[in-house]
């Protein structure tokens, strides 16, 4: 124990955070960052909100609306929840679920943290500088490209997106090699909690997805600045192919987003109902599967291009099948409420509310298998209303819920029940205010992305609802982190297991030794923490020195499916290179910015020297 | 019992839902239709909010059961050991989640994408009397008949209960045309035409709306859809033909000078006279029309006068400056003149 402590032990101050490569530590940067994200794009929801309070307002100018949604939904999307539920709860989590001691490459995790909060100050650089993006959050051309978009709001876009995905691919890339060989032997495929899955999903879903969009920008960036014509149809070009290239990543996005959602639902569900999840295994197939169709329905955002109607129905097909895996998983929790010992905590009430909302907007999803009806109502607030119940519901009702639930893990304190319930019901009322009219202003024809809207068309009384709902919410939300800034200091400690949890992070201590787990787990169920002679198992084994690992910075590898011990592994120490990296990209991404493509080139160089650097001296095998 | 009186609430919660959505009248309503197309969307809707209600009710039932449940007795003796009810889980599992939504998707695909979607396509280039061109640009309607000279902006007229070919393009970035009483919505993209059948069941105005995010002025981008019996809608479109009036009284003419020798006729167009530019809307019947800039303030002669010298304040960013430079006496010798253009 002793020299485990040595071993893992980090840097004390400033600079053991900022050349930390533990995953808690890199886990609550991103938690922390992400946070303040969150913040910037509620603000920005809520100035929107104001707006639109009553008709031909004149709060925000044209201008200043247009970067205000073109901000909130690319900060929601690629800077608040990929990065809270991947980069917070996935770094945090799994490596104590599956039994292990860090990330399998934890040097590009840290590095992946940095270029993340890179791209997060590059993006708002733009709104310092007045020229945010403005095209909205799917950027389509020709509105995006030069002629009509001069300024340099969309190359921020481009770039910060670009940037961005930089942080997500390296972060899906090493979560797959971490649950594929991290974990404690004996735990095969099917015993891996179903958190893992849902990550091992949304990774799997990152890798494939983000090229495309990457590509998408980099076309961007060469049309706007180099004068190439990728989307310009009077020189062979197409101005759909961005639409393509764009919902290519951006239907699978959908699922990205809400697939760790499940997640964590899947791992409130068994905490608080004291019963193993029904049906299991399709439950795990479930998770998989809806990232897998998801890739397979894009061009239903593009049902009123004017595309054949052979291509749309193909389209409207696979997104009817998208529907199973999903409805799979609402019984599958149901019935574990049902069937359980359901104790309505308040992370068991984020998740009943969660499945309230996403049957909610997974409902009208359905709708828009029906093409006609699709065309009628896209692009207007009934869309709004949608996708708000699948991502502010189905994404961040458990992003909430998992805070709660997870709190005592990560400080060693209980939180306050109380207040914690009327947080949830206040986000659950606020919610429903904000987004339900939104469905019936929408069919009453109001189109979304309107800075305002005239007095006569009835649209009025529902808009103002929805602004009283933006408010509400916007109460829940600081009762909730003031309930857990206020339990921080003042709750009684919560011991290593306060919910008798299923999953191997209750056996650790909370807050968990920077080693994670004293020993090495035995693990021969889905939900080991239920398996007493396993842990009395772990207790000898300590006591004999087995698995313990105490000689190095070392965790053991596996076999991907079985499971099976294949060997031990020396892992990497703090390193100040992934910083250091971080800043030569950030670097990169200001020059070409700049349309100083020299420079730029110049600081690649960097980079690779950085590289070399970091290369220099390898954990010893 | 329990469950019966949910059902109740969900019945009675429908209620509001569809006074609220039905009693709107002659607004952008998707669900007042006012066409054969129109109307089955709207009755889609209908069938499938009901289902959805019925869908979200069985969940919240099972989450309500949950919760009665919840004070049951032997916490935690389920952890170990076998699933108590795993088979009936099972059962729920496979007929909610597989068996049932496979069965209503089925027939929603069929019915909407089989079916519905056929009636809002476009008739065949040859099989209607009318097509109608219709080009978006930042931010209004220019709006042709083929086959005629007739040019006008922010307004169609139609032959009510007469199946229209309505051809979409751009001038510039992509907009979608979208009337929600007469049919679904259509992109305008760049180098390609859409199409569309616009057809309206009764005489009437029938409001439209911009969809697509366009720019600046997205929000103020609306078109009327007027569906005239057939006489009145010949009579109009004759009219529309026309090249534009000459002039009748000093101060007209005056502003007919001031219009052809200023900025006006860099953008816009009279047909009948030397302002020939197609930047801007056409004006040759601009007093006919009941609107300016897109629907958004009404076309008077004190709004006109008002446009022409501050149009930024009704429409800030619109590609019209504003001619505050231009004398007083002028702008109301243009306003003269553009009231006549009936």
């Amino acid at each position: 124990m002793e020299r485990l402590e040595v071993m893992w032990q980090s840097r004390p101050g400033v600079l053991g955070w900022l050349m930390t490569t533990d995953h808690k530590r890199i886990g609550l940067l991103y938690f922390w960052t992400t946070l303040v994200l969150f913040g910037a794009g509620g603000v920005e929801a809520l100035l929107m909100r104001t707006q639109l309070v009553k008709p031909n307002n004149s709060i925000v100018s044209p201008e200043t609306y247009d970067q205000l949604f073109t901000l909130h939904g690319l900060t929601m999307i690629f800077f608040f929840i990929i990065p809270m539920t991947t980069g917070a709860f996935g770094n945090y989590l799994i490596p104590l679920m599956i039994g292990a001691r860090d990330m399998a490459f934890p040097r590009m995790n840290a590095l992946s943290y940095w270029i993340f909060l890179a791209s997060a100050i590059f993006l708002y650089t733009s709104l310092a500088l007045g020229m945010a993006p403005d095209a909205g959050w799917f950027d389509y051309v020709p509105l995006a490209n030069k002629t009509f978009s001069p300024g340099h709001n969309i190359d921020f876009y481009a770039l910060a997106v670009i940037f961005n995905s930089i942080a997500s691919t390296l972060t899906a890339g090493q979560f797959i090699v971490t649950i594929f060989k991290s974990r404690a032997p004996g735990m095969s495929f099917n015993r891996m909690p179903l958190f893992c899955f849902a990550f091992l999903a949304a990774s799997f879903g990152l890798l494939f997805a983000l090229p495309p969009l990457s590509a998408d920008n980099i076309f961007l960036f060469l049309d706007r600045n180099i004068g190439t014509h990728f989307f310009d149809p009077s020189h062979g070009g197409a101005a759909l192919l961005w639409q393509h290239l764009f919902w290519i990543f951006g239907h699978p996005e959908v699922y990205i987003l809400i697939v760790p959602a499940f997640g964590i639902a899947t791992s409130i569900i068994p905490a608080f109902t004291q019963r193993k999840l029904v049906a299991f295994p399709l439950v795990a197939i479930a998770e998989l599967l809806v990232v897998f169709i998801g890739f397979g329905v894009w061009a239903h955002h593009m049902f009123a291009t004017g595309m054949s109607t052979t291509a749309l129905i193909f389209f409207a097909g696979a997104t009817s099948m998208v529907v199973i895996p999903s409805t799979i998983q609402v019984f599958a929790w149901c019935m574990s409420f049902v069937l359980g010992v359901a104790r309505f905590k308040t992370p068991l009430l984020f998740i009943a509310g969660f499945i309230f909302m996403f049957v909610t907007g997974g409902l009208t999803g359905i709708m828009f298998v029906a093409i006609p009806f699709d065309q009628q109502v896209t692009d207007t607030y009934f869309i709004i209303a949608h996708f708000h119940y699948i991502i502010f519901g189905a994404a961040v009702f458990p992003i909430f819920g998992g805070m709660y639930y997870w709190f005592p893990k990560v400080t060693g304190k209980l939180y306050f029940e109380r207040p914690g319930q009327i947080s949830f019901w206040l986000i659950f009322a606020g919610t429903n205010l904000l987004f339900f009219p939104m469905h019936i202003v929408g069919l009453l024809g109001m189109p979304r992305r309107v800075y305002t809207y005239p007095s006569n068309l009835g649209w009025t009384t529902y808009n103002v609802i929805e602004t009283i709902g933006g408010y509400l919410t916007l109460v829940g939300i600081l009762v909730l982190f003031g309930n857990l800034v206020w339990s921080y200091f003042r709750a009684p400690a919560a011991g290593p297991d306060p919910w008798h949890g299923p999953t191997l992070e209750w056996t650790t201590s909370s807050p968990p030794p920077e080693y994670d787990f004293a020993v090495i787990p035995k693990v021969s169920s889905a939900y080991p923490n239920w398996d007493p002679e396993d842990r009395e198992e772990d207790r000898r084994k300590l006591a004999g020195g087995v698995l313990v690992l105490d000689q190095g910075h070392e965790q053991v590898e596996v076999t991907p499916v079985d499971g099976w011990l294949s060997r031990v592994a020396e892992m990497p120490h703090e390193s100040p290179w992934p910083v250091l990296l971080a800043l030569c990209l950030s670097l990169v991404f200001v020059m070409l910015l700049l349309q100083h493509f020299a420079i730029a080139g110049l600081m690649a160089i960097l980079c690779v020297l950085t590289l070399l650097g970091w290369h220099g001296k390898e954990p010893e095998e | 019992m329990r469950s019966g009186l949910l059902r109740g609430k969900r019945a009675l919660a429908l209620v509001p839902l569809a006074l609220l959505l039905a009693g709107c009248g002659q607004k952008q309503n998707a669900l007042a239709p006012a066409s054969h197309q129109s109307s089955d969307i709207a009755s889609l809707f209908w069938w499938m909010t009901g289902v959805a209600f019925l869908g979200l009710a069985v969940v919240v039932a099972l989450l309500l059961l949950a919760w009665r449940r919840a004070g049951r007795r032997g916490a935690g003796g389920d952890t170990q050991g076998p699933k108590p009810g795993e088979r009936v889980g099972w059962y729920v599992v496979v007929l909610g989640g597989v068996v049932v939504p496979i069965l209503l998707i089925s027939a929603l695909f069929v019915i909407a994408n089989l079916f519905v979607i056929k009636t809002t396509e476009a008739p065949a280039a040859n099989s209607t009397k009318r097509t109608i061109l219709v080009i978006g640009h930042q931010w209004w309607w220019e709006v042709r008949y083929p086959g005629t000279s007739a040019v006008t902006a922010n307004e169609i007229h139609i032959p009510v209960r007469t199946p229209i070919r309505l051809e979409v393009r751009t001038s510039d970035v992509i907009h979608s045309f979208w009337v929600p009483e007469l049919n679904r919505k259509i992109d305008t993209l760049p180098g390609t035409t859409n199409e569309i059948e616009l057809y309206a069941d009764a005489v009437g105005r029938y409001r439209g709306d911009c969809a697509e995010y366009c720019g600046l002025q997205h929000a103020h981008m609306g078109i009327w859809v007027y569906a005239d019996p057939p006489a009145t809608f010949a009579r109009w479109l004759a009219r529309q033909s026309r090249p534009a009036a000459a002039p009748s009284g000093s101060l007209a003419a005056a502003g007919r000078a001031a219009f052809l020798n200023g900025a006006c006729a860099a953008c816009h167009q009279i047909r009948g006279t030397s302002a020939s530019s197609g930047v801007g809307p056409d004006l040759t019947h601009v007093a006919d029309r009941k609107t300016l800039a897109a629907l958004t303030i009404p076309n008077t002669p004190s709004y006109l006068h008002d446009w022409i010298r501050d149009s930024q304040r009704f429409k800030p960013g619109n590609q019209m400056p504003s001619f505050g430079q231009l004398s007083e006496r002028r702008i109301r010798a243009i306003t003269a003149y553009l009231e006549q253009l009936k």
